[in-house]
């Protein structure tokens, strides 16, 4: 009980650095996530947010500087990575849901499988996350019969089954037709208030004004700026950030 | 058309041996063909190396050589025996070989499934905490599988007729030796050639349009 619900941040980068080839993609990033704390990404593409993402449960590996999660350095491998992945809820841009799985057996693969909970409870469970998505009628039928909005709820309903400290959002909204979009970032509207620590890269201005702690701005593989949303939106201390907001903001 | 009906029995007796032979071969290479698979797309390096350098040397030496092998450097060098009856001896080295050999396109036929799987299925597989195994056992290889239901047809069709080879192996008495047998008496019979022929087809058509109706029931809608 030294640091539990303490002060420490859940998700600290320390010097963080990647390449793709010649691409130096996150260049010397320091970040932190408190607990409870809703960080938005946002940025213009290729500016690194994505791959920011995906190295805090190591889909990405990096090379040089350290992450850690909840006070404990990432695992390379393994067991132990196995584990740390199962605390850390992720969406993609695309679903994947497991496309041969129904959608209830999309939800309680993960505590089954992962946690050994009981087949019975673990369905409870799961029907009662998919209620709380508003797709607990769906639940016997496959992702491709479902509509992207309601796929995208389904992969959160995934996430939240392994009861996660965190979620990270890949951005979750832009693959879906635009009269969807609303439906999911509702969704993670409730999850922010609700408390969950949540990393989400968007291009969702509106989300990051009514959700968001904390805006991070990044280009070309740098954090160039973090801040409230507020006065991130109506007073960007960079060029490079007003220079992008002009171009998003203007229609 | 006498000779058929004549030596009926025996060829009908040889054939129940290709059939037997084929039965088990099917479960064993597909359970052979899924490790190796297993093995060439595992995270280790070693055991990659392993699975590619037994699927490119297996694959591409004739079976008839695999045989060969199985009987003469096997049984007969090293001393593999399953039976001291010759011909169970004989059926068990034809098998080993013959799994082995076709284990080898069910792993490559695998392999090609596996590549139809999209990267995100494994990613999000590895995001809710499931180990390579996990994921490999319960999101890629059931998707991969349901992919190629109809490519795996043709290698156990393949596999089916390759089982007249097994004279290769030593001696067992399976429906191609009960035929040359049998010309060794009769002279070259036509009818005996149809009637075998038509006694492989019978076999191996329905394989074929079973793993075809499998495919299209098990297509995995994405």
């Amino acid at each position: 009980m030294t640091e539990a619900g303490g002060s420490s941040p859940l998700v600290k980068l320390e010097a963080v650095n990647k390449h793709f080839g010649t691409l130096h993609v996150l260049r010397d990033i320091e970040l932190s996530v408190a607990r409870g704390e809703v960080v938005v990404v946002i940025g213009p593409s290729g500016g690194g947010k994505s791959t920011l993402c995906r190295v805090i449960n190591r889909l990405e590996t990096i090379d040089s500087g350290g992450i850690t999660f909840d006070g404990q350095a990432l695992p390379a491998e393994g067991k132990a990575l196995a584990k740390l992945r199962s605390e850390v809820g992720m969406v993609f841009q695309s679903f994947n849901l497991f496309s041969h799985k129904t959608i209830l057996e999309n939800v309680t693969l993960g505590p089954i499988k992962v946690r050994g909970i009981a087949r019975q409870q673990a369905e409870q469970r799961g029907l009662e996350l998919l209620e709380r998505v508003g797709i607990a009628s769906q639940a016997a039928k496959y992702p491709a019969q479902l509509s992207g909005g309601q796929q995208q709820r389904v992969a959160i309903a995934r996430a939240l089954a392994m009861d996660p400290k965190m979620i990270l959002f890949d951005e979750p909204t832009s693959a879906l037709d635009p009269e969807m979009v609303q439906e999911v970032l509702d969704v993670m509207v409730g999850l922010a208030s609700d408390g969950m620590t949540m990393l989400v890269v968007t291009h969702e201005m509106g989300f990051a004004r009514r959700a968001a702690d904390r805006v991070v701005f990044m280009a070309d593989g740098q954090i160039v700026e973090e801040s409230a949303p507020e006065e991130f939106f109506t007073q960007p201390k960079s060029d490079r950030a007003r220079d992008f907001l002009s171009k998003i903001l203007t229609h | 058309m006498d000779d058929l009906i004549e030596y009926a029995p025996d060829l009908a007796a040889g054939f129940l041996v290709n059939v037997k032979i084929a039965l088990v071969c099917a479960v064993i290479s597909l359970v052979l063909g899924t490790v190796l698979v297993s093995f060439r797309v595992s995270p280790t390096p070693v055991l990659r190396a392993a699975g590619t350098v037994y699927v490119n040397v297996v694959r591409n030496t004739p079976l008839t050589l695999v045989l060969a092998f199985s009987a003469l450097g096997l049984s007969d060098t090293i001393g593999l025996t399953f039976s001291d009856e010759p011909s169970t001896n004989g059926f068990w080295l034809v098998v080993l070989g013959l799994s082995a050999y076709t284990a080898t396109f069910v792993g490559e036929a695998l392999r090609s499934g596996i590549n139809t799987v999209p990267l995100g299925q494994a990613e999000a597989a590895r995001a809710i905490g499931l180990t390579f195994l996990q994921s490999l056992r319960l999101i890629i290889l059931p998707q991969a599988f349901r992919a190629v239901v109809a490519p795996l047809g043709s290698v156990m069709i393949a596999m089916i007729k390759n089982t007249t080879v097994a004279l290769a192996a030593g001696y067992l008495a399976d429906s191609a030796f009960v035929m040359k047998d049998t010309f060794d008496d009769t002279g070259v019979s036509i009818p005996i050639f149809i009637g075998l022929v038509l006694a492989f087809m019978a076999v191996t058509l329905p394989v074929g349009f079973f793993t075809g109706w499998l495919s299209r029931r098990l297509a995995v809608v994405r």
